[in-house]
């Protein structure tokens, strides 16, 4: 068909492909092609939360396995990405990991910016990250998840609030609290890890 | 003091969440600012270093082909056909719509009149296009009460050739609005309505060429409300409805 050339707005085209043909001749591409251009930062994401390879790959065929049975239910028009990726949230959040992780620290920061490390600003972190991507990975991992994953967010998959909104599923004020709580606390945990190299 | 205002505010300015005048009152400021932009300069730093850093993982290949391969042998969902003469209609439209509305970089002005061209397409393409079915204004205009920020007035139909199938709430980047649908003549045609300083400025630039879009639309602003009114009737019946709105606000 006509229509499945790769244009960008793969919402439309995967929304005509399943509405405007008959169903027995509907091509296999149409949750294909939705589904499979974030598959590799699906990857990444999943591999930041679980901290394993092999889970990351188990979350990722889990969120796609549950996306496309739950498929009729993703009203078209709306973000895919922040669907997709609140399903791979879900499933990571319901998983043994997931369960563990939250159990330890409460997903809902909210409220506990005392227990956070007083940061100055200094130039310190800027050097440190100059110099070292490792030691950015490693602050970032110490991070608790509600931090980690607004940051990869916002940062890497460079979602607007809105998008960051629906997929946390939290409101608007909440995704700037969190960010702006995520950003110092990494800042903190950069400093901590330079700190650390120095002694 | 000035300072502290704008450092308040310096995540949101360098995610690019605050509103465009807002964003050039900032780079104004930053530019004469020595402390401002060392601030900004220090976070713009950090966000490069957490996007450099997260970027860490990558499938395998063969992890990439097993996915390939379960959704593509997976079968696909069952689906309603609703409105079939729309959407067959519309598939003839939506062709134009990709091949020239996604060639090279679009204005925020055409992105919005696409994203509006992209939600009539897909809500007559709907199994259930409205949310209330309803002919009377009188029925519809109440039904929004509650579920988007604003009201607005519905024009009188009589004696017109438009009549009003529903109305749907709706999203454009996440404002909430008003979706009506109206049939003149068996087209379909959608009216939009969203709060003003919600949308991008400059969309009543009228240098859009009728091309680049494959639906006639028409757009205006009236008392701090947008309104968008598209279909593929002729452009002459997209006034006609127009100006009937414009006479009811
Ligand atoms: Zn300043």
């Amino acid at each position: 068909m006509v229509f499945f050339v790769g244009y960008g707005n793969k919402t439309l085209v995967g929304w005509f492909t399943l509405v405007c043909m008959p169903e027995e001749s509907l091509p296999s591409e149409s949750f294909e092609q939705l589904a499979m251009p974030h598959f590799e930062r699906l990857y990444n994401f999943a591999c930041w939360l679980t901290q394993d390879r092999q889970e990351a790959e188990d979350l990722v065929q889990e969120t796609y396995a549950k996306a496309l049975k739950g498929f009729s239910s993703f009203q078209p028009g709306t973000n895919f990405r922040a669907w997709i990726y609140k399903i791979l949230r879900n499933a990571f959040l319901t998983s043994r990991t997931g369960l563990k992780a939250t159990a330890t620290v409460p997903l809902d920061l909210e409220g506990e910016e005392e227990a956070l490390p007083v940061v100055k600003e200094t130039p310190e972190s800027i050097l440190l990250q100059r110099s070292d991507g490792q030691i950015v990975q490693q602050a970032l991992e110490q991070l608790p998840i509600a931090y980690r994953e607004i940051l990869l967010l916002c940062e890497v998959e460079e979602m607007s609030y809105q998008e960051i909104s629906a997929t946390l599923a939290i409101p608007m004020g909440t995704v700037m609290s969190r960010l702006s709580r995520a950003r110092k606390a990494l800042r903190g945990g950069l400093q901590q890890q330079f700190a650390k190299r120095m002694n | 003091m000035v300072c502290e205002s704008w450092k308040a505010k310096l995540d949101n300015c360098l995610d690019g969440e605050l509103p465009e005048e807002e964003m050039r009152g900032f780079d104004a400021h930053v530019r004469n600012c020595p402390s401002c932009s060392a601030d900004a300069l220090a976070r713009v730093q950090m966000k490069r270093a957490i996007q450099v850093a997260g970027k860490r993982y990558a499938p395998s290949a063969e992890f990439r082909k097993r996915m390939q391969q379960k959704i593509a042998a997976k079968p696909q969902r069952s689906f309603g056909l609703g409105w079939t003469l729309a959407a067959a209609a519309a598939v003839i439209l939506v062709v134009g719509t990709l091949t020239s509305a996604y060639l090279g970089t679009r204005s925020g002005r055409d992105q919005v009149f696409s994203e509006i061209a992209d939600l009539h397409v897909a809500t007559l393409a709907s199994s259930s296009p409205v949310d209330v079915i309803s002919t009377d204004r009188h029925t519809v205009k109440p039904w929004f009460q509650g579920k988007i920020p604003f009201a607005f007035n519905l024009p009188e139909l009589q004696n017109t050739e438009f009549s009003l199938l529903g109305a749907r709430m709706t999203y454009l980047d996440q404002t909430p609005g008003a979706h009506l649908i109206y049939d003149m003549r068996k087209h379909h045609i959608s009216v939009f309505v969203f709060q003003e300083r919600s949308l991008p400025a400059g969309l009543d630039d009228n240098s859009l060429s009728p091309k680049q879009l494959p639906f006639n639309l028409e757009t205006w602003s009236q008392g701090g409300l947008r309104y968008f009114v598209i279909g593929d009737a002729s452009a002459a019946d997209i006034d006609s409805l127009a100006k009937l709105f414009k006479a009811a606000s």
